[in-house]
């Protein structure tokens, strides 16, 4: 009964995005305030129904209801309960149902947070969001229902793919999707000011908010990713350039650019239809990210739920959002554009630099991972292509973007003079040159070009990301969190470039087979094989070796890595043993048994690899600090102030 | 203002090509060499460069010729089954060890154990584009007059070998 209830909970939630995407936009269009009106009732109505279906799907997880086929598929009686909910979306089905719930929350969010839009804005922004439901709900209900019986009943559920089964994994999808999906809002807004025909600083101030907000979750839940990646596929890799990977890497690359260019349209009212391109192609990519996943036109270790007729479906709604908006572009990008002057140097042209680097990667990188597909599609033959590819494409726009951040973030807008510009950042360009120089090689005992490259790069961008937080302290003058999260978010980037170039440039690896009792040793480490033991988990049986790691004489870690065999699934998991220390982790994944008690076993020293992940929580940290910047609130409370003696306030129902 | 459709011409062509792409299977790549006698080749042998593996070795018995390297991921998945499969003794398997360095492809073995009656050295590639390889692992099964019977691409898995493989196989050795 209670899985009928979701579904019918599901039907209802698409009347509602039907409301919500047409009431909205006729009434703004029309100018009738009470069809505008409808935009915020039932923005909360469809998120409370959503919440409701995906409640029961929950409940039939936490509840073994195994006659709903998606729980048999997904989820089996000995699943610890945790898992059983992060089984919800560890499949197509259920993680459909996540993406419409979230969408669901952000619509809410924006409907409760700007209240002080124009109502016909507003009005637009929610009724493109509403549009956007309302294709995924029909693609849910039609092709991907998650509440389909199978009778007669399951005994017993097929368990969730022991890859899945990790508490990264319990939350990377869910932020993955509130970035995914945020940028949605970005989209709506920048479609709704097409429709509206007017961009101004207002509106950038607005969308800027929503997109970093957004942008940060795909940050954490990018990061969230890699890290699984590393300890859970059991090799040690935090990269794999692997579609999947590269279908969320694009949209964040597309946010990082929106986000600069929205600057330099909230400040200087410029850049207007790069801002809006922009924000099409977040989202764009976001749904293209899904499209790949879903519909099996690429191979990847993900595509755990593919099939063509959702494909079909995908491809359609692709074609009339992206294609729609694309046009909507074509149509107006034109009137909205200005022409304003700005020196060669000055901020607006490292902004405006920053933007086509961005762009550059990202095309880049959807060139190669779409290669394999243009080539099969003109019967040239089926290639594929891997990382020595994205790799060195990707360092092509990065290193010359690394170089300008360091100065961009000291050019003042309209027009820098170049001397103080170069007085200014002379010394810290001495200092991260000479010491990208000589630090690895000092630290390490070698280095190359590329290292050299990397580091100088990383603490050019470290040290340079300081000068103004600092000069501002020493002067007395307080910090505003928008400077601060600057700062840090670019700090951020320094500690993951340095962490990128130290890490791939001295990890060292080795495979071999260990007796008991045998002890190798790794980049200045003893490791002591004391033997195997058996253990039992909830839902596997696990080799567990145990690994005594010593340095000189001295105890640094007891590591304890397993290798799982399923019962259910049959699939045996390597779960790593890493001992992590801020300046370097060391990472031991079982192999298989080679006789006589021997196993085999990779052995890895990976220094600074946790600067990666640390990077990007400092780039999160500084996006949320910025999106709370001062201006935004005051934005909020002062409208809000302003419209209370005005009798019903504007963009409330009448 | 035409450019301002340049975006919207740029994602219509992307379009039109998911659209052929949704119909294709990136998984099925039809090898052209099925059917067809096996390419000829003579490959230094990994552990003997002193020797050869080419065409002769393989005739007169079906066999398998696997092409592995110890950058692929998933040969490293796939190389317990080998192992099995040697074991069991059903057919030979021929190893093509692809683009590799010597001393790294020679640890491997000794590591996760060789399941080849033995390895060809194919270091820059020149014989497994002759026979029309395109990444590792990649498993050719080939009659005992030298045509190639079947091809599998991606690693070789339990259910591989049960639905594929061994069928083919057990045909192939019933009309010896």
């Amino acid at each position: 009964m209670i899985p009928e209830l979701g579904h019918f909970a599901l039907i209802l939630t698409l009347c509602l995005s039907l409301a919500l995407a047409v009431f909205p936009l006729f009434g703004a269009h029309q100018g009738r305030a009470s069809w505008m009106a409808v935009a915020r009732t039932a923005a909360a109505g469809q998120f409370v129904f959503v919440a409701f279906a995906f409640g029961c799907l929950v409940w039939a997880f936490v509840h073994n209801d195994f006659s709903v086929l998606y729980v048999a598929t997904n989820s089996n009686s000995a699943l610890p309960t945790p898992y059983r909910i992060a089984a919800v979306w560890g499949a197509h089905e259920g993680s459909l149902l996540l993406w419409v719930l979230i969408l669901a929350g952000w619509t809410l969010a924006v409907a409760t947070f700007s209240r002080n839009l124009p109502e016909r804005m507003g009005s637009r922004v929610l009724g493109v969001l509403g549009l956007i439901m309302l294709g995924f709900l029909l693609f849910v209900l039609t092709t991907s229902n998650p509440f389909d019986r199978l009778i007669p009943a399951a005994m017993d559920g097929n368990d969730l793919n022991p890859l899945l089964q990790d508490p990264a994994l319990v939350i990377h999808p869910p932020m993955l999707y509130m970035g995914y999906v945020g940028l949605s809002v970005a989209f709506a807004f920048a479609v709704a000011a097409m429709l509206e025909g007017k961009l101004d600083s207002d509106w950038a101030r607005w969308t800027r908010p929503w997109t970093i907000v957004s942008w940060m979750f795909l940050t954490l839940g990018i990061a969230l990713g890699s890290w699984w990646a590393y300890y859970e596929l059991g090799w040690g890799g935090w990269w794999f350039w692997d579609p999947v990977e590269n279908a969320s890497f694009m949209p964040w690359l597309m946010a990082t650019a929106l986000i600069h260019s929205l600057a330099v349209t909230e400040t200087r009212g410029l850049f207007k239809s790069w801002t809006l391109l922009l924000a099409i192609f977040g989202f764009s990519l976001s749904l293209l990210g899904t499209f790949l996943v879903r519909s099996g036109v690429l191979i990847s270790v993900h595509a755990f739920a593919s099939d063509p007729s959702r494909g079909l479906f995908i491809l359609i709604y692709l074609a009339v959002v992206i294609g729609g908006a694309l046009a909507l572009f074509a149509f107006r990008a034109p009137k909205v554009t200005s022409r304003q002057g700005f020196r060669l140097l000055s901020r607006e042209t490292f902004l405006l630099s920053n933007n086509i680097l961005l762009v550059a990667a990202t095309a880049l990188i959807l060139q190669g991972t779409l290669y394999p597909l243009f080539m099969d599609a003109l019967e040239l033959g089926k290639v594929s292509v891997g990382p020595p590819y994205f790799n060195s494409a990707f360092l092509v726009p990065i290193a010359p973007l690394l170089l300008l951040l360091g100065v961009g973030m000291h050019a003042a807008w309209i027009k820098q003079d170049g001397q103080s510009l170069f007085e200014r950042l002379r010394g810290v360009a001495i200092v991260a040159l000479a010491a990208g120089v000589l630090l690895p090689w000092a630290v390490f005992g070698s280095t190359s070009l590329l290292t050299v490259i990397g580091c100088a790069l990383g603490l050019w961008v470290l040290l340079s990301s300081l000068i103004q937080p600092l000069a501002r302290l020493r002067e007395g003058k307080g910090l505003t969190r928008g400077l601060v999260g600057m700062s840090v978010a670019h700090i951020g980037v320094a500690v993951c470039v340095l962490g990128v170039t130290i890490t791939s440039a001295y990890n060292i690896e080795t495979d071999l087979g260990v007796q008991p009792g045998e002890t190798v040793t790794v980049g200045g480490y003893d490791f002591t094989f004391q033997g195997m033991r058996r253990v039992e988990g909830p839902n596997y049986i696990a080799d567990e070796a145990d690994v005594r790691i010593t340095r000189d004489g001295e105890l640094v870690a007891e590591l304890k890595p397993q290798k799982r065999e399923y019962r259910v699934q049959k699939s045996p998991m390597t779960e790593a043993g890493i001992d992590g220390r801020m300046s370097r982790d060391l990472f031991v994944a079982l192999g298989d048994p080679l006789g006589g008690g021997a196993w085999s076993m990779r052995i890895q020293y990976k220094p600074l690899v946790r600067f990666i992940w640390i990077g990007a929580i400092l780039m999160a940290l500084g996006g949320a600090l910025a999106a709370s910047d001062r201006r935004y609130r005051v934005a909020v409370r002062h409208r809000r102030r302003e419209k209370e003696p005005v009798g019903v306030p504007a963009g409330e129902p009448a | 203002m035409l450019r301002y459709l340049i975006p919207v011409v740029v994602f219509a062509v992307l379009v039109g090509f998911f659209w052929v792409g949704l119909g294709l299977n990136p998984g099925e790549i039809p090898s052209p060499l099925i059917g067809k006698p096996a390419p000829i080749f003579e490959l230094p042998r990994l552990r003997d460069p002193e020797q050869y593996l080419n065409n002769a070795d393989m005739q007169g018995q079906v066999s398998l010729l696997n092409v592995w390297a110890t950058w692929c991921f998933a040969c490293r998945q796939e190389h317990p089954i080998l192992n099995e499969i040697a074991e069991s003794g059903v057919v030979p398997i021929f190893g093509l060890n692809l683009r590799d360095q010597r001393p790294a492809a020679l640890r491997w073995l000794e590591q996760l154990g060789d399941p080849y009656a033995a390895t060809g050295f194919d270091g820059d590639g020149a014989a497994a584009l002759d026979w029309g390889v395109y990444g590792a692992p990649e498993t050719f099964l080939v009659d005992a007059d030298g045509t190639i019977l079947y091809k599998h691409i991606a690693p070789i898995t339990h259910g591989v070998w049960r639905d594929e493989l061994l069928p083919r196989i057990q045909a192939a050795q019933n009309r010896q």
